[in-house]
């Protein structure tokens, strides 16, 4: 068999490609595209969060928020280790981002406001993560598939502290309830628009669900999200901003609105309100750690040819 | 990949023990000035959670494989070596512990 048929056969008997395989230059470059994408959304998403953990409002908050975002760094990692197997390179890979010629999730570009968008970013944020990532589990790039299964592990812990935290706070005086429900009007949308467009404006999904990077629809894993919101929002006593959204018994799906298309396509083109300052944030840690890693880099050579250390 | 990127640090790859009695397993790469700062990295990184207790780290570029294009040439001679196996042989079902 040459390679061509090999890569057919492996993917339609679902089974894994691995790095030193053949494989379609398309496929090699739409994944190269999906996983550092995905790679920037973890490494830029820590920032809304982050903004926080100085003013989280307890030890034990501080703690937990500490973590969730160090996870979120190390699931950059992972990826950009998972990049790197295609042959791209991770340093080449931040410099695309911080140009702007890669992008990462829209959600990001908003503001977190107060205390509460910590907890609704658990909720919603790493809960539409959860529906997009478990099913690239079974990604049929085999390095990817095996870095969202780390990733999906870790994700469970996200969602829940999230959802306790809005747990605590809607136990807690009217403004405190107050503050939730104005982070969930504020999250809920772009929650949603973390799909992607509709399935009708997405030309490259039927692509990757052919070669199986994909395995569900945008549209399929918006509905998915929605009919597990409901019941979660129901549950913590929060509504959802959407005068549409009703359960249809026909469907056994809940019916809902539909977000504003032109607000994703702004904030996915460099508009959204806060897009020039995570690249800024980005590019100034970039370059603040620049001499560090440069005379880690020096000291490392200097053992080397001295012929002692852990350097070779 | 693009040319002119200057690879500040090597890649290495990191093996994990997950407990006392397993193998080292592939977990994944990552990238660090020299294999003092890959083990530190790789706690980091892959054992947030009492993944491990014990870590390999291996330059990259260290790392011998075997081309994909010599699978058949490498791996398909065992395949009609079905003596190898037990099953192969014909044992009659009264000879008991065999
Ligand atoms: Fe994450
Ligand atoms: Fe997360």
């Amino acid at each position: 068999m040459t390679g061509e048929e090999i890569f057919a056969d492996t993917i339609a008997r679902d089974q894994r490609v691995e790095p030193r395989d053949w494989m379609p230059d398309g496929y090699r470059q739409t994944l190269i595209r999906q996983i550092a994408q995905h790679a920037h959304s973890e490494i830029i998403g820590m920032q809304p969060e982050g903004e926080w953990i100085t003013r989280a409002p307890s030890l034990r908050r501080k703690a937990i928020l500490l973590a969730k975002v160090q996870d979120e760094a190390g699931h950059g990692l992972y990826l950009y280790s998972a990049a790197e197997t295609l042959g791209a390179d991770r340093g080449d890979l931040t410099q695309r981002l911080i140009e702007g010629r890669q992008k990462y999730s829209s959600i990001f570009n908003y503001p977190t406001l107060s205390f509460a968008d910590v907890g609704v970013i658990g909720w919603l944020v790493d809960g539409a993560a959860i529906c997009n990532q478990v099913p690239l589990c079974r990604s049929s790039f085999g390095p990817y598939a095996r870095a969202m299964i780390r990733i999906c592990k870790e994700e469970s812990f996200h969602q829940r502290q999230g959802y306790e935290l809005l747990m605590t706070m809607m136990g807690g005086t009217p403004e405190q309830r107050d503050m939730v429900q104005d982070a969930v009007d504020r999250w809920w949308w772009p929650s949603l628009m973390m799909f992607g467009p509709p399935d009708a404006d997405s030309p490259n999904s039927a692509r990757s669900m052919a070669w199986k990077i994909k395995r569900h629809s945008n549209d399929e894993l918006r509905q998915r999200f929605v009919d597990m919101s409901v019941p979660q929002a129901e549950a913590l006593g929060v509504t959802l901003p959407d005068p549409e959204l009703r359960w249809n018994a026909e469907r056994e799906h809940y019916d809902f609105g539909t977000p504003d298309w032109s607000e994703l396509q702004r904030v996915i083109t460099g508009d959204g309100p806060l897009n020039r300052q995570r690249i800024a944030r980005r590019r100034q840690a970039d370059s603040d750690g620049a001499w560090v890693r440069e005379a880690a880099a020096a000291y490392a050579e200097k053992q080397r040819s001295a012929g002692n250390g852990s350097g070779r | 990949m693009s040319d002119g990127i200057r690879h500040e640090w090597p890649l290495f790859e990191v093996f994990v023990r997950a407990k006392r009695g397993l193998n080292h397993v592939h977990v994944g790469s990552l990238r660090a000035a020299d294999h003092g700062m890959a083990l530190q990295h790789a706690r980091d990184l892959y054992t947030r959670r009492n993944e491990g207790v014990s870590i390999w780290v291996v330059r990259s570029d260290d790392v011998v494989a075997s081309d994909p294009d010599d699978k058949a040439a490498y791996f398909e001679p065992s395949a009609d070596k079905v003596y190898r196996h037990p099953t192969y042989y014909a044992i009659p079902e009264s000879v008991p512990h065999i």
